[in-house]
């Protein structure tokens, strides 16, 4: 990881000239082949399509708005579902308690849940953020429960026979920083899993701002130059989040994690 | 203090298929504050299941054992132990290793630190305090978990074949080591092994185990002096005497 993120600008030239070589091809079938914005808008529509929304100020708003829906549903599953994952982890009983529950809501697609959604919170920021909170949840679950389940016994007797006794203690120092690279995975795929999440609530109605649902306004406008900007927007944002995330987890979280072979 | 009685111990572990087999049946020791004790036998006698009754983390189906007349019914900080496998806790640097015991019984964090630096001194890794466990050799790790182990300050220190997974350069070091902690220290040693030269080397008391179901074949006080001599005759000829007890055991 670190090693790429070193490397030189020299060293990329495939990467860049891969990337270049796309847009030239893009450029080239938009104007000459389909010639046609409205089915393919060209590298330079979708340009001067996004300096116009830097320009009108509205990105921010937009970007904003989603970033609080994206907030709300990922910390509120992270808040929910953690302690459930140890909890199931840690104590049989409430794993079997609570195991056949969740398999049978965890199939049901997030976006099912928007009906409600709208019902239970209205046209608010609350019902966009409860759509990710369903997608993301159940992964943190999941990869704590994975993670907690997993860790090595002889940690816990190490713990043990130094006098580290009480579950809370055993969970505090033991579990839980043992659980740690499972539950960032978890978060990882949660947070995948959640910004699709937002841009189909945000898409069908349930707010009325964001990345997402600015996509379905410009469609019905016909300006698929804006809706690709926006496409891209949500693209290179995913990417961003995920890569701040995993610096963060890498770099500091999961320190004593480096030469471990995974 | 650290004398440990052992007093009609049984020990039975349930199988998959429901049935139990007895891994120690009628155990009785004694061992006396200081001792440096050796148990040794054929894989499967029970002397590891032993060392984990002691320490608290097995139940003893019937039988009893105290610590200086104490009963020992679950872990606690006055037996320390160390294992067999890598046992340091990956997430924390050597010298927070160490500190886990003396931070668990809840004191100071400067109390805690200086006698951690104490004990990583005493292992000499001094220079490897904020080192995560994957950077530390097998030798280095083994040499911390001591430490961590002794930090807690026990009456009684347990170890579970701790050199097993070593090379034999290390493991002659790392003994020799450990019997300098000992003499310091002053603590009781109990110390599961099947090398026969680790036993010989080490032991004031060398506690022979018989398989299945596990039982004490025979106690042996060695007195030859220390620092002993690995190739004396007196040392060959015990280590003979072990050989063929173990021999025997592997017959039947």
């Amino acid at each position: 990881m670190s090693k790429a993120g070193t490397k030189g600008l020299r060293e990329r030239g495939i990467e860049i000239l891969s990337v270049t070589v796309a847009i030239i091809i893009w450029q080239l079938i938009a104007d000459l082949v389909v010639n046609n914005k409205f089915i393919l808008p060209s590298f330079t529509d979708v340009l001067f399509a996004f300096i116009r929304i830097i320009e009108g100020g509205v990105l921010f708003t937009d970007l904003a708005t989603s970033l609080l829906h994206f907030g709300i549903g990922i910390i509120s599953a992270l808040l929910i579902g953690i302690p459930i994952g140890v909890a199931m982890g840690w104590f049989k009983t409430v794993n079997r308690a609570l195991d056949p529950l969740i398999e049978i809501i965890r199939p049901i697609p997030p976006l099912a849940w928007i009906p409600f959604a709208i019902v239970w919170f209205g046209l608010t920021h609350t019902s966009a953020g409860f759509v990710v909170f369903i997608g993301a949840v159940f992964p943190v679950i999941i990869n704590t429960f994975d993670g907690f389940k997993s860790v090595p016994k002889i940690y816990v007797e190490a713990a043990k026979v130094l006098g580290c006794m009480s579950s809370g203690s055993l969970i505090r120092h033991v579990a839980l920083p043992s659980a740690l690279p499972s539950i960032a995975s978890g978060i990882r795929i949660s947070m995948g899993v959640g910004w699709m999440c937002l841009v189909a609530a945000e898409m069908f109605g349930v707010s009325t701002n964001g990345l997402g649902y600015k996509i379905w306004w410009h469609y019905y406008l016909h300006q698929m130059d804006f809706v690709l900007v926006y496409m891209l927007i949500l693209g290179f944002l995913g990417l961003f989040i995920d890569r701040l995330f995993r610096w963060y987890v890498d770099g500091h979280l999961l320190k004593w994690r480096a030469g471990v072979v995974v | 203090m650290g004398e440990v009685k052992v007093s009609g111990i049984s020990v039975a572990f349930e199988k998959e298929n429901g049935e139990s087999t007895l891994a120690l049946d009628n155990v009785d020791l004694e061992i006396k504050d200081k001792e440096f004790v050796c148990f040794i036998g054929p894989s499967g006698c029970g002397k590891t299941t032993l060392l984990r009754t002691i320490a608290g983390l097995e139940r003893p189906d019937k039988g009893q054992i105290t610590l200086d007349g104490e009963d020992i019914t679950i872990p606690d900080s006055t037996r320390g132990m160390v294992f067999q496998e890598y046992s340091l806790f990956p997430w924390r640097t050597v010298i927070q290793n160490i500190t886990f015991g003396p931070h668990m019984k809840g004191i100071s964090k400067n109390k805690t630190l200086e006698v951690a630096e104490k004990y990583l001194k005493l292992v000499g890794l001094e220079q490897f305090r904020n080192s995560y466990p994957y950077e530390l050799s097998g030798g280095m790790r083994q040499r911390v978990a001591i430490a961590r182990a002794l930090a807690n300050e026990p009456k009684v220190l347990l170890m579970d074949e701790p050199f097993g997974a070593l090379d034999a350069q290390t493991r002659n070091t790392l003994q020799k080591e450990l019997l300098q902690v000992w003499a310091k220290y002053q603590i009781t040693i109990v110390f599961v092994t099947h090398s026969v030269d680790e036993a010989v080397f080490l032991a004031d008391k060398i506690v022979v185990m018989s398989a299945r179901p596990g039982r004490i074949k025979k106690v042996i006080n060695v007195d030859l002096p220390r620092p002993r001599e690995r190739t004396s005759s007196e040392a060959n000829e015990l280590r003979n005497q072990l050989l063929k007890m173990l021999a025997e055991e592997r017959r039947n």
